[in-house]
């Protein structure tokens, strides 16, 4: 392993600079957007140190039990995170949970996997391992059901007429939403789609890009980088198939009605 | 309408000879009660798209009925996009009859077409009653319910009443 170049905080703090050109350019201009780059990357800091704090901390005691509950707070922010974005939701408690619950299955279930078969770090919920490599999947997997959960209950709601027109013509339930089902479904693959074909190529990701600088050979980097998109493939796949599957059951119901009136109302 | 062939959520018993509607899956039910609405809904781009014809039979009792409608079979190759009015309602009225139903419901079925494309729908209305189609229609011409009805019901204040018809059909 080459040699890791410790930063300090002074290397930071130059590193502002051109936060703070872009700054005097707008202010200069009037472009109104000083004042809300200046919050944000103190935002950015003040989040970041805090994260840090909390892993050291996590790390230190490893246990098994607290790094479960850091975990299923994060899913649980992710879950609000998909709620939000969701122009018609479904109305109760269905709206969180059908899209919390897809995501944080299919996260836990790829993240232990892979821990225990495949990384196998020694105790395998080792936090160091789990944290980082749960929350990465579980962004990922946000992404895909937000979108795809988004667009299954908009596409229906605008299309009422036309999945009625395939009920009145004696289609089940599930063959009249396929069509839009379908397109729900290529909506939320679409990103982890998009990420893998132009991995490499367009974008050097993240993380390979961290351990790079951080003297892991590339080989080694890429490796790692190659079973994660899998992961983040995997997760996304069973999250956006469960949410969309069962967004769609609970749009329909077993006289093969749709069932609109299950949206929350929106002004 | 909506009720009858179980759209909406409704309480009440539905009867088509002796099959009750709660006693088959609601798809099938649907396939012997049509119902075509006023406005009509589509999934693909191309009309024919909306169309099975998977058997030579189909294909040509669908031939005869777009004849009846007056339209050619040309325009199942139309787009969707390019339909006025009318044809989407004569098609759509099309539709539901290629899937031969037992009985008919047909909200307004005339209402975006002019007198000619009127008079081709009723034909096909009472040619569906010759081969012994139940149908029950809204309508809110006078004078069209005294050509086809058998019996005529007024909807007021949330109310039906059974309505004299003046002209008496000789099949009543």
């Amino acid at each position: 392993m080459i040699d890791y170049i410790s930063l300090s905080y002074w290397d930071l703090a130059l590193g502002a600079i051109f936060i703070l050109i872009n700054g005097v350019i707008s202010i200069a201009f009037r472009l109104g957007l000083a004042k809300k780059l200046f919050i944000v990357a103190l935002r950015m800091v003040v989040q970041l140190s805090i994260v840090a704090l909390l892993l050291k901390a996590i790390f230190a005691i490893s246990s098994p039990w607290l790094t479960l509950l850091v975990a299923l707070a994060m899913g649980l922010f992710a879950g609000r995170e998909i709620y939000a974005r969701q122009d018609k939701k479904l109305s109760g408690l269905w709206g969180y949970s059908i899209g919390a619950g897809s995501m944080m299955i299919a996260g836990i279930l790829v993240t232990t996997i892979a821990l225990t078969t495949q990384i196998q770090p020694d105790p395998w919920y080792k936090p160091q391992f789990a944290l980082p490599l749960f929350g990465m999947i579980l962004g990922n997997t946000m992404t895909g059901v937000s979108l795809a959960l988004d667009n299954l209950t908009t596409t229906l709601n605008r299309e009422q007429k036309a999945v009625e027109a395939l009920l009145l013509l004696g289609k089940t339930r599930w063959q009249a939403m396929l069509p839009f089902v379908r397109g729900a479904l290529r909506a939320g693959f679409m990103p982890i789609i998009n990420a893998m074909a132009a991995m490499g190529i367009v974008s050097l990701p993240g993380m390979m890009t961290g351990q790079i600088l951080s003297g892991v050979d590339p080989a080694e980097a890429v490796k790692y980088q190659i079973l994660i998109l899998l992961l983040i493939g995997g997760a996304t796949g069973l999250g956006v198939i469960g949410a969309t599957l069962a967004s769609a059951y609970r749009l329909s119901d077993d006289r093969d009605r749709l069932r609109l009136d299950r949206l929350k109302t929106t002004k | 309408m909506r009720a009858i062939v179980d759209l909406d959520e409704n309480e009440g018993e539905v009867f088509l000879g002796d099959i009750e509607r709660n006693q088959i899956p609601a798809h099938q039910w649907r396939t012997l009660v049509g119902f075509v609405p006023a406005q009509t809904g589509w999934w693909a781009d191309r009309v024919g798209d909306h169309f099975e014809q998977t058997s030579l039979a189909q294909a040509s009792s669908l031939d005869e009925l777009l004849t009846g409608a007056g339209m050619g079979k040309e325009v199942l190759d139309w787009q969707v996009s390019r339909l006025s009015s009318g044809e989407m309602q004569r098609l759509g009225l099309v539709r539901a009859l290629a899937l031969e139903p037992k009985a008919l419901l047909l909200d307004e079925p005339t209402s975006a077409l002019d007198a000619k494309t009127t008079k081709l729908v009723e034909l096909l209305i009472k040619q569906q009653l010759s081969n012994g189609v139940a149908i029950i229609m809204i309508s809110h011409d006078d004078v069209q319910v005294k050509r086809l009805a058998n019996r005529a019901y007024i909807l007021e204040n949330g109310e039906l009443k059974k309505q004299k018809l003046a002209r008496k059909r000789k099949n009543d």
